[in-house]
């Protein structure tokens, strides 16, 4: 039954495709360490490269895979030390990682995610070898109702965010769902606040959103500072480099529950590690935050986000390997490379390319174990990177993002726009609200959108569809208690002891 | 030493990205060639400009590779504008254009331009619809689904990639017009991109998918689903050879999707007449005819006024029909 992995590690351990196993995780580091650039964007441009350059199949997939992989090891990079989250998946790494940053404790983050990474790419790659043909016939089970379910579930599973300011975290969600709106309605192909601008029809980019709400907004906060003789300029003490083993120790339960979270979340087509991130880590947060220090620079905080995106990515490959399907957008242009070399995925593809799909899984685990490898000992490297001023160091990363997204666009429109953010997240971060919530309504208010409109018109309008199967029934009622229960406990558990 | 250690492996990460980048994407010299992809990397403009691309440098029709250059926005609308306002005359720029243009331009998305604004280059392949169901679906032939459809148009919902007014769009209308249905009455379900689609269509979300050919192929093998009909003017061969066209079963519907390109509107005739040249003998090429297969792409030919005229036919064409169904006014 598992002929193919065999035969695969034989393909992966050849000396040509380890050597683009490793190359693959470099460059995708660096891919994703770099806000701007992203993996998809990554694997896109360097697509055509493999072909060219005249890489058998496996050994071009071998080498966007690892890239794939590797961009998610980066994303979390500049959400650490800078508090920019490097790709979609690393939004919520800058919860708990740049806090600890801050404490000096940047070394121990940056290896406790490398760890964390590694726990969730592997548990995701377990799965996807073991059971990725019955998990393909689940994720096809959701439907846009379950979808829409499943965005209500993760809203109010954010709800345990609210913290000291409900308020404020539920006008910045309730902001993100609008910026979200912005540009080609998907359903009716109606124009939405677009104003006019072709620039603006396709919506606002995710590079752009994160480059302009944390970079630009960070140095207009600096520049607000600048003239201020207290002597500090916000760089932190470089404390110790490593991580303990205690340490990791204490997060493996964290890590292993979200590396399934991540896992079942990146199987489903259509929600990628963002949604993933977000789903662990307020998980995490609801089961394990003894202390409310989540948000402080709690370890736990990090490792949920970080073992959940890299689960994801490796679930994402599920349903493109057993259906043609892709379960991310960087697993969609994946698909397009399979194209080129006439290779058509599908569970066929286990049996008639054992070499592709067994070298590709195989290079899988050969890839973050070198991920790891690499990103233990550099971590304390990557952390001197905070020994360079920030007033260098965060223009330096806004200026390689406008570099990259005109790039993309060879359009000044998406910079200027980066700019309006910039000076709107700056405004938000004056008053007081949390950025997170807004990027994750901005991802989230999109998907769940589209998803009731959906839903909506299989059914004709009837609202009925929204609850009609088993899935979405149990995503409403969890969804339901994640809600009620807080409350409810409490007053059920004094009515008790008032009766006793 | 130990700050400049740091820095220096930061900033040596960062240039080597930079490089990269810049390898794959590199900005026009006075002389080479350059492709527009309207669109993100990855998608379909931008496997038509490396068709185009890999093309031309493998027949050695060109000295420099040609660069491909990225511009997204408003499905092409963005760069439609660029051509038309900056680069004019660019005797050396070519922009990926599809089908999916020729729709925009009928609907007025292209902003202030109009089709006639550029100078049509012509088409180096060309996909077709395909009216797809689920392998467990009721329905054997076009002609079965037809006539369940027009008696209960509320029980059969379309699905495909793009939004109401999109090329997938009107595939789905273009069927329910031949089968006298008003568009209007007709279940559409939009989703991003043909993969979510086929995702619905698998799982019974959907029952009609109005797909195009050459992404279907991987799933005709698992048996997963069932093309009724290929829209196409005769039947495509290869894996394709089983699938009768709908015009075969009594509904004339054909819907091709070209893959070309256009040219800014003050490019001068020498310039134009020796990319039609070019393209032409391009498309005659066996090295080229295999670049087109491994993209799922079948033959097509239409090259300078002849093109031209093609597209903005088809526009007018659209546009009727987009009036028909109320989409414009």
């Amino acid at each position: 039954m598992f002929d193919f992995l065999i035969h695969g590690f034989d393909v992966a351990l050849s000396p040509l495709n380890l050597g683009l196993a490793l190359l693959g995780a470099l460059l995708g580091t660096l891919f994703g360490a770099l806000p701007g650039i992203g993996p998809i964007n990554g694997i896109a441009i360097l697509m055509p490269l493999a072909y060219t350059l005249g890489l058998p199949a496996e050994s071009a997939l071998i080498l966007l895979a690892a890239i794939y992989t590797g961009a998610e090891y980066g994303g979390r990079m500049s959400s650490i030390l800078l508090n920019v989250p490097g790709d979609a998946g690393a939004v919520m790494t800058t919860l708990d990682g740049h806090p600890l940053a801050k404490k000096g404790l940047a070394g121990p983050a940056l290896g406790l995610s490398a760890v964390s990474s590694f726990v969730g790419a592997t548990i995701a790659i377990i799965g996807l070898t073991l059971f990725a043909p019955l998990l393909a016939e689940v994720a096809v089970m959701f439907g846009p109702a379950e979808f829409f379910a499943l965005m209500v579930f993760a809203f109010a599973s954010m709800s345990v965010m609210m913290g000291k300011d409900p308020v404020k975290t539920a006008i910045g969600a309730v902001l993100g769902v609008l910026i979200g709106t912005v540009g080609v309605d998907s359903s009716t192909g109606v124009l939405r606040y677009t104003f006019g601008l072709p620039e603006l029809y396709d919506g606002i980019d995710f590079v752009v959103m994160i480059i302009g709400l944390f970079a630009i907004s960070e140095i207009l906060l600096m520049l607000e500072h600048a003239n201020r003789k207290d002597g500090n300029d916000g760089l932190p003490p470089l404390g110790r480099v490593f991580i303990s083993l205690k340490e990791v120790m204490a997060c493996k339960w964290t890590m292993g529950r979200s590396g399934l979270i991540g896992f079942i979340i990146g199987i489903l087509p259509g929600t990628g590690a963002s949604v993933a991130g977000a789903v662990a880590y307020t998980t995490e947060k609801r089961l394990s935050d003894k202390d409310n220090s989540f948000g402080t620079g709690n370890m736990r905080g990090l490792a949920a986000p970080e073992a959940a995106n890299n689960a994801s990515a490796a679930g994402s490959f599920v349903p493109m390997l057993t259906l043609g399907i892709p379960g991310s957008g960087t697993t969609a242009v994946l698909l397009g490379a399979l194209m080129l070399y006439n290779i058509t995925p599908g569970p066929m593809m286990f049996s008639e390319r054992p070499e592709v799909a067994g070298g590709l899984i195989a290079s899988l685990y050969i890839g973050n174990i070198v991920l790891l490898a690499l990103n233990l000992p550099l971590a304390g490297v990557f952390a001197r990177v905070l020994t360079i001023p920030r007033w260098v160091l965060v223009p330096g990363i806004a200026i390689l993002a406008f570099v990259g997204v005109f790039q993309l666009h060879s359009n000044l429109a998406a910079i200027y726009l980066m700019l309006i953010i910039g000076v709107f997240g700056y405004l938000l971060r004056k008053l007081g609200f949390s950025l997170a919530p807004v990027i994750l309504g901005y991802v989230l208010g999109g998907l769940m959108e589209q998803n009731l409109r959906r839903a909506l018109s299989i059914s004709g309008g009837d609202l009925g569809i929204l609850w009609q199967s088993g899935i979405s029934l149990g995503l409403w009622i969890a969804a339901l208690a994640l809600l009620l229960l807080p409350w409810l406990l409490p007053k059920l558990w004094q009515a008790k002891t008032s009766k006793a | 030493m130990k700050i400049n250690k740091g820095l220096s492996m930061y900033a040596g990460m960062l240039a080597l990205a930079g490089g990269l980048l810049a390898a794959g994407n590199v900005q026009a010299q006075s002389e080479a060639t350059e492709c527009i992809a309207p669109a993100k990397p990855g998608g379909g403009y931008d496997l038509t400009c490396r068709l185009a691309a890999n093309g031309l440098e493998k027949t050695g029709m060109i000295d420099k590779p040609m660069a491909v250059s990225y511009m997204p926005g408003g499905i092409g609308a963005v760069a439609y504008n660029h051509v038309n306002g900056v680069r004019d005359d660019d005797p050396n720029l070519i922009v990926a254009a599809s089908t999916g243009a020729a729709v925009n331009l009928a609907l007025g998305k292209f902003g202030q331009y109009d089709a006639d604004d550029v100078r049509w280059l012509g088409a180096l392949g060309v996909d077709y619809g395909a009216i797809v169901v689920n392998a467990d679906a009721p329905w054997q032939s076009l002609d079965e689904l037809m006539e369940d459809l027009k008696a209960n148009p509320g029980d059969i919902a379309f699905g495909a990639g793009g939004t109401v007014g999109s090329q997938d769009w009107m595939k789905a209308a273009l069927t329910a017009k031949a089968a006298d249905l008003s568009p209007r009455k007709l279940k559409y379900v939009s989703f991003e991109g043909g993969g979510e689609a086929l995702a619905a269509l698998l799982g019974n979300h959907i029952q009609v998918f109005t797909g195009d050919l050459s992404e279907l192929k991987s799933q005709l093998e698992s048996g997963k689903i069932r093309v009724l009909a290929s829209l196409s003017e005769e039947r495509m061969g290869g894996p394709y050879a089983d699938i009768p066209t709908a015009a075969e079963q009594g509904y004339d519907v054909q819907w091709p999707i070209w893959r070309g390109y256009y040219m800014g509107p003050n490019v001068s005739d020498a310039a134009y007449q020796k990319w039609v040249d070019r393209m032409s003998q391009l498309a005659q090429s066996k090295k080229f005819a295999e670049l087109r297969k491994d993209r799922g792409l079948f033959p097509m030919s239409r090259f300078g006024p002849e093109f031209n005229d093609y597209v903005l036919e088809q526009v007018d064409q659209f546009e009727s029909l987009a009036k028909e169904v109320g989409l414009k006014q």
